[in-house]
């Protein structure tokens, strides 16, 4: 539904220039909702304003629903913003409408005659809970009832693709998860595409399907949900999740990791499991086989869209011989394992 | 006082309204979109146009550094060209006029920026054309802070419609000047300060009437 190719976008040019985004492959299919993760001037928003051209990107090609967005001269693009939904961060509702006549605001744009807009109106406000609201202002309504205007407007043109700029992240986590909750609602009534970016690992483990992670304009990392929160491909992936997670070496321990083995150190390994794995004794088994103690420093278990997925923090305390060969033994149950250093015993 | 005096009084209140309200509103009706040209051309706006925007702004800004009673005298011939007549009331309204066009774009253009960027933003991913963020986004959005700058300028107004008696325009503040001042009657002079007093207290709480009505922040 929503195609870039080799799209960047620079600021400015010569030995000042700002590069936004670099050559971004991103491809998401029909009804999928697909998040993109990344700290703050990573080059989400940019990204994310590329797909219905608030930005021009500076190369490449945006293509949404077979149409080349980046070919179309300002008429044809209007047209298709059309399909295209918005929603922000700090909601950009008009203060001199109601919530009904923001609702309204795409469709009179559209030239869509008074007695339809109402007969297309009331059921967005249905879906959207805002029905007892319709002609109160926006100075009145909490956060949350805000966002929920803000998405029954940019269904109002009954787009194909929705896309979220930080759409949660003025929010209070209650909050955001009932504006989570009824995204999710109206991506299977509906069938809509959502493309949103945040820098919230809970909007992606609620809600996305995949995700990509930005860094510094680059699309670094591309994953299922269930797989970026077992086994993260990059240095940043894992910051993120550790983070999310609070799954963090104790800072006494970490003053002490050594990042070379020593003679006498053991090393601090996390390990991620997930499915069938979670619920079988591995450690103790582990303990049994290879002859290693383990000590648990951390441990957490997650359900993730479904997926179960537990995670460790242990000190292997063995020979280097053992320890290596429990690593193995780890691996090869297909344990995602990293060695976070080596500390040494009794210091 | 005599009823020769009260008619006097009467006829400068009706002349100082009638210079107020007909400056008042040409000067709104050129002086809005002016204000609106200035906004949605500056770069980066919607209609981006920088150099057409700096000389425009160039001008409004001469417009607004010209002393009142110097513009009143200076642009004498045109008002003769526009109204056959470089004295009286008519004669007075065009500079005031010609006064209060940049005062209106300035004010406009102010209320203008109050409006957070991201609502011009969200109506262009709505597909809006220009002419429909003004008219749908803008004009509504900025209703309050326009109107705001109206009363504004209409105060402003009075004040500017005594130099009036500079051109044989009469008003209050005329009246307060010759028989005050030159013939030094204290009561004209506190009648016709009272007056105008009324007025623009009248004028300001119509217009926060008004701002109250149209915002709802």
């Amino acid at each position: 539904m929503i195609k870039l190719e080799g799209v960047s976008k620079t600021y400015g040019a010569g030995p000042t220039a700002v590069h936004a985004l670099k050559n971004i492959d991103l491809e998401v299919p029909k009804g999928a909702i697909h998040g993109v993760i990344g700290l703050s001037g990573a080059g989400k928003s940019t990204l994310i304003r590329c797909v219905n051209l608030l930005e021009r990107p500076t190369e490449g090609h945006v293509i949404v629903d077979g149409q080349d967005l980046t070919q179309q001269d300002s008429e044809a693009l209007r047209q298709s913003r059309h399909q295209l939904g918005m929603i922000f961060q700090h909601f950009n509702l008009l203060a001199s409408r109601t919530v009904f006549d923001n609702v309204a605001l795409p469709l009179e744009l559209m030239g869509v005659s008074k007695g339809e807009i109402r007969e297309r109106i009331r059921p967005l406000l249905d879906l959207t809970g805002l029905t007892d609201k319709a002609t109160q202002y926006p100075a009145q309504l909490s956060g949350g009832q805000k966002q929920r205007v803000a998405i029954a407007r940019a269904l109002a043109s009954r787009p194909k693709v929705l896309l979220c700029d930080e759409a949660t992240s003025a929010l209070d986590p209650q909050t955001t998860a009932s504006i989570l909750e009824l995204l999710q609602d109206i991506n299977r009534k509906l069938g809509l595409t959502i493309l949103l970016i945040t820098h919230e690992m809970e909007v992606v483990k609620s809600i996305c399907h995949r995700v990509g992670l930005i860094s510094d304009g680059e699309l670094v990392e591309e994953a299922d949900v269930g797989d970026f929160f077992t086994a993260p491909a990059t240095r940043l992936g894992r910051d993120f999740l550790n983070a999310f997670l609070e799954l963090e070496p104790p800072q006494a321990l970490v003053e002490r990791l050594e990042e070379a083995p020593g003679e006498h150190t053991h090393p601090v390994v996390r390990l991620a499991f997930s499915g069938a794995n979670v619920a079988t004794p591995l450690i103790s088994r582990l303990a049994r086989d290879s002859g290693v103690d383990v000590s648990i420093l951390q441990a957490k278990v997650e359900s993730i869209q479904g997926r179960t997925l537990g995670l460790m923090i242990a000190e292997l305390i063995g020979t280097p011989e053992t320890t290596s060969q429990a690593l193995s033994q780890l691996e090869s149950h297909d344990i995602n394992v990293e060695v976070l250093g080596h500390v040494q015993r009794n210091a | 006082m005599s009823s020769a005096m009260l008619e006097l009084i009467l006829e400068a209140t009706f002349d100082t309204l009638y210079m107020v309200a007909l400056s008042g509103a040409v000067s709104a009706v050129i002086g809005i979109p002016l204000g609106v040209l200035l906004y949605v051309t500056r770069p980066g706006q919607i209609l981006a146009q920088p150099a057409a925007q700096r000389v425009l702004g160039i001008v409004t800004n001469i417009g607004r550094s010209i002393p009142f009673i110097i513009l009143m005298v200076a642009i004498i011939p045109f008002t003769r060209l526009v109204v056959g007549s470089s004295i009286g009331t008519n004669a007075a309204i065009v500079p005031l006029i010609i006064a209060a066009i940049p005062f209106v774009a300035r004010l406009v253009e102010g209320a203008l920026n109050e409006i957070p960027p991201g609502l011009i933003e969200a109506a262009q991913a709505m597909g809006a054309t220009p002419l429909q963020i003004i008219t749908k986004v803008l004009l509504p959005e900025a209703k309050g802070g326009i109107i705001n700058g109206l009363t504004i300028t209409v105060v402003t107004l009075v004040s500017y419609s005594a130099m009036a008696g500079a051109v044989g325009g009469g008003g209050l503040g005329d009246l307060g000047i010759r028989y005050g001042y030159n013939r030094f009657e204290p009561l004209i002079m506190l009648i016709t300060v009272a007056i105008l007093v009324v007025m623009v207290q009248g004028f300001q709480s119509l217009g926060d009437r008004l701002v109250r009505k149209a915002d709802h922040k």
